[in-house]
């Protein structure tokens, strides 16, 4: 008998259903991993598991752990079970920690509920949990509360939480995905490491986590399982076409979809760059230093970098969002300078921005042919009406939407529909540079994957020029000809796609690519590259500003700022650059 | 209109129209006056007779158009100066949302100090001062209420502004006339909207409250909140004075609580998808 | 926390201020005088007595001297209660007043918050929809009109209390007056406290905290109730300023020599003093008050404290 086991298991709200006849079980100390794209029904289902769904739902079906149902079962049967068999991970842990509380009085209820612990004892386990988990300074954490801690360390306080009364089953619920790559990868191999004999019912989106930590795969698709079996034989013959489709859209960082190289004349160039934020009564907050770039007609360049890189500052004061402490930028000849409200028309027009998230993008209030119209009022004011909407409905084909979505409003699109949308409105001037602020990061699979097509497509029509911003090397490979990585405001390589992905020369370069899980179940898998994490950008190291975390770091590194240079095609800032050979 | 679907929003939307169409049309089809008085008649219990419908007060005059009349003045004064405070807080919140930074903090700081202070005392010398001038109703009523109306202006006019619809507004060009107007004003028509259904009750309470202390319309005008200072008096014996004009307050202020209550679901439905 | 606590201090000083200003234009801009009222007096006796009360210094001299007296204490004479000083009525009065309102405040918070928190706890079931119906009536019923109601149904109709202030001297005569002024202010803070209640418990700290196993209880004591608190603290400010409203009501209904009537009383005999001192009182007490409630609630919140 399986640990725990699913039969026919649905989930309705009001007419909607989420979870559709799903059977599916996890064996004692195994890992498997339930994949989908969001919708398809896997939240819901690791909720169901604990009880926890929401009023509203309406559950049939049965859910039955080491013998015992758990669909319809009372509170006290699923409290014995909670956090003492089953203990359970969510996404974002600024959300699910209390943050009225410090994280030891929060923790240690969970042993004083179940009675695993008494008097002096509690605390003591308590800290001994979160030393774990690799929290430095344990004794202090205790007393801290949630918003005192960084994105990673908020996460180990909750696989602590998890694992603390030594659960049969933990439940990871897309346990890393709101965290930086370097990150997960460290946090994804403590889970390993303190899973002992643990099952391991992990959910997630990305197709490489699976690859490298699930023995077993699950796939849903709208609430149904449509395929099951050895990580290992669903990656190499998937039985159902979503698995298909979900393994040829997931963009691999080791396949290389390289894009016909750019031709075109320099368009932007941007010499030096610095950002600074100062609020009131707090200190200065360096943002960007010194970040240099250029950009061709019809190339694509993409910004990567971690949080705290500074990437979105960067391309929000080039946009004039903000100012720009230092620094020249030149578009088309003339410089382009000051807050976009005293740009030129003409320099506005050209430069079009796309933002990460399409529904905050987009004035809940208005249709969507006003907002894609909007910009033709500005720049074109003498078009007729007719004429503005004959312009709004091609550039509505453009991105391949038809006339049907004119009079919607944005909250009735789904996600890749406003994205759509949003990039209509941004090329409908036909302007000269798109800047792409992690456009696709809310996308799924093949959402993700038709919007990176109309992208390309647009760039070979009209050779735009593209920068685009992200934190998921996997996309940046599939997209870019060129890419500059950026750590703690700083320029850290730039290089052609091929050259950085294949003989990386910077050490945060390397480690941010051996960071991300490869879709291939029989590939090796790398030990978390990097440690610790991006120190605050108000209090940033001396020298190299990645000295500290640096495997190859020297003396100098700590003392002296690495000077930009150019080694056999790349530009590197480090001083060890022509020495230390990083390429696998 | 999916608005009407909304239980809370019909039933008392249609409950507010009825009682003020009454209150309009009342009047005319009675025979009756609200100032004569009648000593032959006084303090009758409602009856047909004589279309006493709500029976007549201790100077004999008709209490059913007395009660009307009270009606259209109390929302009369409810609506007229739930306006004045939203003109005022709407101006005011906007103002101090969009421009941010220490104009802001000095503007909200004011508020701030001038929220927890009993108004009341102020309007009260205000009504003693200037001797009970109606239109001074108005103005003493709503600028006790635009201080909600200007916090919430302007914390959803600062959220509004950092909202990425804003940003991609300033970058394409988009005037900041236009941006207001077209941008930030019809996402604040909605609280906005919600938030006058709920100081309206105020208002009225604020009146009944200076009605009481003999402060507000003068004789022989009438509100409710006088009717029902008058009935507190006679209540012993002919209840029905107390009654009638309490019960259509009670109903009235219930009313536009839930029909805010109703407006605000409506509207926080359509900001989630 | 204590520097926030001396800014908090420091700032509330201009509002009093303000306050003192204000009404000191608005008491003195009334057309008419304190002793138009009595009989007509022979103008040079009346010039005499102007005199004797400063009354025809120009106002600005006339401020000055209020505010020098102020800051000794001294709020001057009352024009019309001839023995006293307004120190001294306030003296006299402000304690009853004090006693009902602290009473009422404390019953609004007891009775408010628990049937708040039991209706989010049991949402949709008859005993929350009870409590919303009991809330909702509450707060559309004006003090004036139930009052009445309540004195004749508990004092006339069925004699279980007293009616009148004067007419017993026991502490049963405070019940009926606290209840009633506790009334509207009960209705209100369950409404607040339900709502708030409801929207912590939709937070995904208490799904962890359930998904812990903790008891529905320990979730509501540990994690819920503090966070829900907050809403409830911010209004104790405008609560504190509704009771004080409230209580000139009651007080007027029931007869009762509290402060609240020494205003009414003092606005329209034209009492300048009385009035204004009760003014100036009143708004020192009320900012002094937001100020504790201010830095308790920076205390509740530790994201304030711990920038």
């Amino acid at each position: 008998m399986s640990l725990l086991e699913i039969r026919s298991l649905s989930i309705r709200y009001a007419d909607a259903v989420v979870v559709d006849d799903l059977t599916l079980s996890v064996d004692e100390g195994e890992s498997v991993g339930l994949v989908g794209e969001s919708g398809s029904g896997k939240s819901q289902t690791a909720l169901a598991v604990l009880g926890l769904l929401p009023r509203q739902a309406r559950i049939d079906g049965s859910i039955r752990f080491d013998g015992t149902e758990l669909v319809g079962a009372a509170t006290d049967t699923l409290n014995q079970l909670r956090a003492q068999r089953i203990g359970i991970v969510f996404q974002d842990p600024m959300q699910a920690l209390n943050p009225y509380l410090r994280i030891g009085r929060q923790m240690r209820e969970i042993l004083v509920q179940h009675k695993l612990a008494h008097g002096n004892d509690v605390d003591a386990r308590v800290v001994e949990m979160l030393a774990r988990v690799g929290l430095p300074d344990a004794e202090r954490q205790f007393r801290s509360y949630p918003h005192q801690l960084s994105g990673g360390m908020r996460q180990r306080v909750m696989l602590a939480s998890a694992l603390i009364a030594e659960p049969d089953l933990l439940i990871a619920d897309e346990p890393t995905t709101a965290l930086d790559v370097t990150v997960q990868a460290q946090i994804l191999d403590m889970l390993e490491e303190l899973r002992d004999n643990t099952a391991l019912l992990l959910i997630t989106h990305d197709l490489g986590i699976v690859a490298g930590r699930c023995e077993r795969m699950l796939v849903l698709e709208k609430g149904r399982l449509v395929d099951a079996g050895a990580t290992t034989s669903l990656f190499a013959s998937p039985g159902h076409e979503h698995t298909r489709l979900l393994l040829d859209t997931a963009p691999r960082i080791d396949r290389a979809d390289i894009p016909p190289p750019a031709t075109g004349v320099t368009i932007l160039g941007i010499d030096s760059a610095s950002v600074s934020y100062a609020e009131r009564g707090k200190e200065r907050l360096q943002a960007v230093q010194d970040v240099s770039l250029s950009l061709r007609t019809g190339e694509t360049i993409a910004v990567v970098g971690e949080s705290g890189s500074g990437k979105s500052s960067f391309v929000r004061a080039l946009l004039g969002l903000v100012p720009m402490q230092s620094g020249r930028v030149v578009y088309a000849g003339a410089p382009l300078e000051g807050p976009v409200e005293r740009r030129a028309k003409a320099q506005r027009r050209d430069l079009q921005l796309v933002f990460q998230d399409p529904v905050s993008a987009l004035n809940p209030q208005m249709r969507v042919h006003s907002i894609i119209g909007e910009s033709l009022l500005v720049h074109e004011p003498l078009l007729s009406g007719g004429a503005r909407l004959t312009r709004v409905i091609e550039s509505l084909e453009q991105v391949g939407l038809d006339a049907g979505y004119l009079r919607r409003f944005p909250h009735e699109l789904s996600g890749g529909q406003a994205q759509r949308v949003a990039i209509a409105r941004a090329l409908i001037l036909g302007p000269k540079v798109l800047i792409c602020d992690e456009a696709v990061a809310a996308l799924d699979g093949s959402v993700r994957e038709q919007v990176l097509l109309l992208l390309r497509k647009a760039q070979a029509d009209t050779g735009l020029a593209i920068i685009f911003i992200s934190h998921d090397l996997a996309v940046v490979r599939a997209i870019s000809h060129r890419v500059l990585v950026m750590y703690l405001g700083r320029l850290v390589e730039i290089a052609d796609n091929a050259t950085l992905f294949s003989s990386p020369r910077h050490p945060y370069t390397r480690a941010l690519i051996d960071a991300v899980p490869v879709p291939d179940p029989v590939a090796p898998l790398n030990k978390a590259p990097l440690l610790g994490e991006v120190p605050s950008p108000l209090s940033p190291p001396t020298g190299c500003v990645f000295h500290p975390r640096c495997d190859y770091a020297i003396d100098v590194c700590a003392v002296k700022l690495p000077a930009t240079r150019d080694i056999k095609g790349s530009r590197v800032a480090c001083h060890r650059a022509d020495e230390i050979e990083l390429a696998r | 209109m999916s608005l009407l679907r909304n239980r809370a929003i019909s039933v008392s939307g249609a409950i507010i129209v009825a009682t003020a169409a009454c209150a309009v049309v009342g009047p005319w089809i009675s025979p009756n006056d609200y100032i004569s008085t009648d000593f032959d008649r006084l303090l009758l219990a409602p009856t047909t007779a004589g279309a006493h419908l709500f029976g007549t007060d201790d100077l004999g005059r008709d209490l059913f158009v007395r009660t009307m009349l009270g009606i259209r003045v109390t929302l009369l004064v409810a609506i007229v100066a739930s306006f004045v405070s939203l003109i005022i807080g709407v101006a005011y919140g906007a103002i101090a949302g969009f421009v941010g930074g220490r104009v802001d903090a000095a503007m909200m700081r004011f508020v701030d100090t001038l929220y927890a202070l009993p108004f009341i005392f102020f309007v009260i010398l205000l009504m003693v001062a200037f001797e009970r001038n109606f239109l001074l109703i108005f103005v003493a009523i709503g600028a006790v209420n635009w201080l909600d109306m200007a916090r919430i202006v302007r914390g959803q006019t600062l959220s509004l502004k950092e909202r990425e619809f804003v940003a991609a507004a300033r970058l394409t060009g988009v005037s900041t006339g236009r941006i207001i107007f077209r941008h930030i004003a019809p996402n604040l028509i909605g609280i906005v909207v919600v938030y006058m259904t709920l100081t309206i009750p105020q208002a009225i309470l604020v009146e009944s409250f200076l009605s009481f202390l003999g402060l507000g319309v003068q004789e022989p005008r009438t509100s409710l909140g006088a009717l029902v200072d008058a009935g507190v008096n006679l209540m012993e014996g002919a209840s029905w004075t107390l009654l009638i004009p309490a019960g259509l307050l009670a109903v009235l202020l219930m009313c536009f609580n839930f029909l805010g209550d109703g407006l605000r679901d409506f509207f926080d439905a359509r900001h989630t998808t | 926390m204590l520097r926030y606590t001396l800014l908090r201090v420091l700032g509330a000083i201009p509002t009093l201020l303000l306050v003192i200003v204000l009404a000191f234009l608005m008491v003195h801009a009334a057309p008419g005088g304190p002793f138009d009222d009595e009989r007509a007096l022979p103008a040079d006796v009346e010039a005499n007595i102007r005199g004797a009360y400063h009354l025809d210094e120009p106002l600005p001299k006339q401020f000055i001297r209020y505010l020098s007296g102020l800051v000794q204490g001294d709020l001057g004479p009352s024009y019309r209660y001839r023995d006293y000083t307004v120190s001294e009525l306030i003296g006299q009065s402000f304690p009853l007043s004090l006693q009902l309102g602290v009473l009422a405040m404390a019953l609004a918070i007891a009775v408010g918050v628990s049937a708040g928190t039991v209706a989010a706890l049991r949402q949709d079931s008859y005993l929350d929809r009870i409590v919303m119906a009991f809330s909702m009536t509450g707060i559309s019923i004006p003090v004036f009109v139930f009052a009445p109601v309540l004195v004749l149904l508990f004092a006339v109709k069925l004699q279980w209390l007293p009616a009148g202030w004067s007419s017993t001297s026991g502490s049963s005569r405070l019940l009926l007056p606290v209840i009633t002024l506790a009334l509207p202010q009960i209705a209100y803070i369950a409404r607040l406290t339900r709502a708030s209640m409801i929207d912590v418990l939709g937070r995904d700290f208490i799904r962890t905290a359930r998904a812990q196993g903790l008891g529905t209880m320990t979730i509501v004591r540990l994690h819920a109730l503090k966070p829900a608190m907050l809403p409830v603290l911010s209004y104790m400010g405008p609560a504190i300023a509704a009771i004080l409203t409230g209580s000139v009501v009651v007080e007027e209904i029931f007869g009762i020599p509290g402060l609240g009537q020494f205003f009414v009383r003092g606005a329209l005999n034209r009492d300048y003093t009385l009035v204004l001192g009760i003014v100036v009182f009143y708004a020192t007490l009320i900012v002094f008050l937001n100020l504790v409630v201010d830095v308790l609630y920076s205390a509740l919140d530790p994201r304030v404290r711990y920038q």
